[in-house]
């Protein structure tokens, strides 16, 4: 009896072990591919890990590029615990920058204890309803939410910059708002760091995602639907409204990267501000194993890359792409854990049980 | 002179040991059952001998001489050819198509047609295989695709003949007519390796038999030395009740009815046409047929997974038809998929995560949308001492339970609400010899304290054995209706097949 369970809490390291050494194996060819490029190896690397953790200041660089990766993470792990793959959190965190910044300027005389909460729940909201919209055509009608996602992010990005255009624009060349009023601005945690508490609010969603998965009715309705909705129905579950939830939570998760951008580092809505944040997301999810906690450590190692990629590139002179690079290896690694084992062959390939029938 | 023998061999997957150094010497010429209950390791070993899995030690000899069997390809050139229970044939093709798929006979670049229904028709003929050559295979019924297998093998001139459980899809008479196609096989020489956990079958046809229990050889015995008994007793590792006791019953109130119920299945084109029948309180209503006659429609369409036409579901009094899966759920109905995996569990989940599916907003197990692990755990232990079911924790996977205990884990949890109604369609498929005694004797249990239950089951035993009444459902029809004891074996494997039959009603 016990066995068993030993052997169940080894499969969970063994996730663990998987993950580290598919980061060890990215490192190792990340560094090949410095020797290659004429570098030095050693340089780049502690100038890596320096500028990811070397002083708070570095620390603070590292954590301010891991908050949008925590919500666009865990958008795509909500999603995907109920067996949909939301590829749209690029389109509904624009629109959750885009309706925090109107709200917080259009509602600018209220307090600020008021209004943060406020133009925070008008992102989510923006985001939410745009996850909606995939969430019940796949429901209702069957569309695919992948294509769906993908096209409402065109939709989504080009229709936030038309109504700003149009609406919202303010004086001068750039295609941005004015600025969101000096009370809704999250306070900076180091000087100039722009590492707001914004860092709390996500570290808060990853414990509470953890709780709604765990603890909660709604949360073991939406991993029914993921594991197998044919049992889900059987069972009674409304499962089309169970999916239109997740997409909707998913959509409103991503929605608060852009609330937390606007209010902690932007200040204001800018056209085309994401470099591609919910496409990260799902690297960052696939890495964190879809598990609220795992996409926050998988947020970190991504945050620290680009930090460290950074400095990397600004003191030994080596461009920060090649930590892009290592990014993807890492994702090709988690993704492809045969080739870990062909690699290594440190953990003895498991074969599928194939008894009678 | 043994035509096959298998010496010592083992075979792992992961940390399950599915053959544990087994011996098995088949004569030539003979018709050997391989007996075990599900997951004993025979289609493993089959398998093995098939070349399609690699043994981890032991030693394959044919015909006296030890060769190592790596492919199926090296396989069929030795003369063995396997019937899986999943036929491999090319839906879209004819039947001659399929049987010299890959071993055309050719003139020049051309596939001689001629020749290939020449030589098929031949090898039909010679067993008495009765087939139609230029039928395309989708059209055919499985008791002709199974004959199409046959044949391909032959026409491999396949010497030694693997069978895998081939009398699940089949008729009464189907199955005799199989049979009949062995005997003759046997009499022409060739060697039949017949898979199967049937005991009566293993009675009728076998020379003799080699029993597997948990990966081990538990023996081989001459088939007409041995008694079901004493075959049940070697599967099982104890004896087996192979007979259930039932009461008498007297007439009762109807519990569950249903009305004028018609729907049409798109994806299989299958229709139900007016199914009408009543379930007395204390009663147990068996539905027979071969599978794929509106078996799968019916028990969906009764629980609301499935849009109808028309009709009318009564329980208790009640009009019930307009209410949702879980609205039903609620108002006393409990339901055993026919596809436990598919329906009914979630593999998965662990054992506690499924015992709350489908009562996960409920109290005890939550309040206001709060699981209470607690109480999960308490009614999870409930259920596996009463049910006794062998798993390492309540926190274990499904996936890890034998087919048996995922059944008695799901009807657990079904009877946790004290139903008056079950639906139960076909709850000991792929179950053990001892879970199935298990099973039946709480269907019983169930019938003799007032519960009504629809017995949906492939296994004519099964259903002749457990219902006060029968019903037989062909394309969608129920084409009789009557008390068990009014019809013979024969009947209902005609009636199954659509065959009209003078049956008294009842």
């Amino acid at each position: 009896m016990k066995i068993i369970e030993k052997i169940k809490n080894m499969s969970f390291l063994a996730n663990i072990l998987y993950s580290i050494l598919a980061i060890i194996f990215a490192l190792i060819i990340g560094a090949v591919l410095i020797f290659l490029s004429g570098h030095n190896v050693i340089n780049a690397y502690y100038n890596l890990f320096y500028g990811a953790f070397g002083n708070t200041y570095n620390l603070s660089q590292t954590l301010l590029k891991t908050i949008p990766l925590i919500f666009t993470g865990l958008a795509v792990a909500v999603s995907f615990q109920c067996g949909l793959f939301n590829i749209g959190g690029e389109g509904q965190l624009y629109w959750g920058a885009f309706a925090t910044a109107i709200t917080a300027i259009t509602f600018a005389k209220l307090p600020g204890p008021v209004l943060i909460p406020l133009s925070i729940l008008a992102g989510a909201a923006a985001g939410g309803i745009w996850g909606i919209f995939p969430g019940y055509l796949k429901a209702k009608t069957g569309a695919h939410e992948v294509i769906t996602t993908i096209m409402l992010n065109y939709i989504g990005i080009l229709g936030t910059t038309f109504f700003l255009k149009n609406y919202f624009k303010a004086d001068g060349p750039v295609d941005q708002t004015v600025f969101i009023p000096e009370s809704t601005r999250l306070k900076e945690l180091i000087p100039y760091s722009r590492l707001t508490w914004a860092i709390f609010i996500a570290i808060f969603t990853v414990i509470l995602l953890d709780l709604f998965f765990k603890k909660t009715s709604a949360g073991y309705d939406m991993k029914a639907v993921g594991q197998n909705i044919s049992a889900a129905e059987y069972a009674g579950i409304s499962t089309s409204r169970v999916l239109i939830m997740s997409m909707c939570l998913s959509g409103a998760i991503a929605g608060l990267t852009g609330s937390t951008m606007v209010l902690g580092v932007l200040h204001r809505f800018i056209t085309n501000f994401s470099p591609g944040y919910g496409f990260t997301g799902i690297a960052v999810a696939v890495l964190g194993r879809n598990k609220p906690w795992g996409v926050f450590l998988a947020a970190l190692l991504f945050g620290a890359l680009e930090a460290g990629g950074m400095s990397m590139q600004l003191f030994a002179r080596i461009p920060s792409d090649l930590m892009t690079i290592v990014q993807g290896l890492v994702i090709i690694f988690v993704a492809a854990p045969a080739f870990i084992q062909v690699i290594g062959k440190l953990i003895p390939v498991r074969r599928g049980a194939g008894l009678d029938e | 002179m043994y035509a096959v023998e298998l010496r010592g061999i083992s075979k792992k997957f992961g940390d399950i040991l599915a053959n544990d150094n087994i011996d098995l010497a088949i004569k030539k010429g003979e018709i050997h059952c391989l007996l075990g209950e599900n997951g004993a390791g025979k289609t493993t070993l089959m398998k093995i001998l098939f070349g399609l899995y690699s043994k981890d030690s032991g030693s394959i000899f044919i015909n006296n001489q030890e060769i190592n069997i790596d492919s199926p390809r090296k396989a069929i050139d030795l003369g063995i050819s396997m019937i899986h229970q999943h036929f491999m044939l090319v839906n879209r093709f004819t039947v001659t198509e399929n049987i010299i798929a890959g071993e055309e006979p050719s003139k020049g670049i051309f596939i001689d047609e001629k020749e290939a229904l020449k030589r098929v028709e031949e090898i039909a003929g010679r067993y008495n295989l009765r087939i139609n050559p230029t039928a395309v295979i989708e059209d055919i019924s499985v008791g002709e695709q199974q004959r199409v297998e046959i044949i391909k093998a032959l026409y491999r001139k396949a010497e030694i003949l693997i069978l895998d459980e081939p009398t699940a899809v089949l008729t009464p008479q189907e199955t005799e007519e199989l049979f009949q196609v062995m005997r003759e096989l046997k009499n022409d020489g060739k060697t039949i390796i017949f898979i199967t956990h049937k005991l009566k079958e293993t009675m009728a046809i076998s020379d003799r038999v080699t029993i597997l229990r948990n990966g081990k050889k538990a023996g081989t015995v001459n088939t007409a030395e041995t008694d079901p008994v004493q075959l049940a007793r070697m599967m099982v590792g104890r004896d087996v009740l192979l007979q259930v006791e039932k009461s008498e019953r007297e007439k009762n109130n109807v519990i569950f009815e249903v009305k004028d119920l018609s729907l049409k299945n798109v994806s299989s084109n299958l229709s139900l046409k007016n199914v009408n029948f009543q379930i007395e309180k204390g009663e147990i209503l068996g539905l027979a047929g071969v599978e794929g006659n509106g078996q799968l429609e019916l028990e969906e369409a009764i629980m609301g997974l499935r849009p109808i036409e028309k009709g009318t579901f009564i329980l208790n009094g009640r009009d019930i038809s307009s209410f949702s899966t879980r609205e039903k759920r609620n108002t006393g109905m409990a339901y055993i998929p026919s596809d436990r995996l598919k329906r009914g569990l979630i593999e998965s989940f662990t054992i506690e995560e499924n015992v709350m599916l489908g009562s996960e907003w409920k109290p005890p197990f939550a309040k206001r949308g709060i699981i209470d692990e607690d109480k999960i755990k308490e009614y999870t232990e409930k259920i596996i001492k009463e049910f006794d079911i062998k798993c390492s924790s309540t926190k274990a996977r499904v996936s890890e339970l034998s087919g048996g205990n995922q059944q008695k884990l799901l009807i657990g949890r079904e009877l946790l609400a004290d139903p008056e109604f079950i639906l139960a369609s076909q709850p000991t498929r792929g179950v053990d010899v001892g879970a199935v005694e298990y099973i039946h004797n709480l269907l019983l249990q169930l019938r003799d304290r007032g519960k009504g239950i629809l017995l949906i089951s492939a296994e004519l035993d099964e259903l002749r054995s457990l219902s006060d009444r029968i019903m037989v459902i062909y394309e969608g029809r129920i084409v009789a209706e009557g008390r068990t004891e009014d019809f013979t074996e024969e009947e209902l494997g005609l009636l199954m097949a659509g065959q009209e039959v003078e049956v008294l009603q009842s």
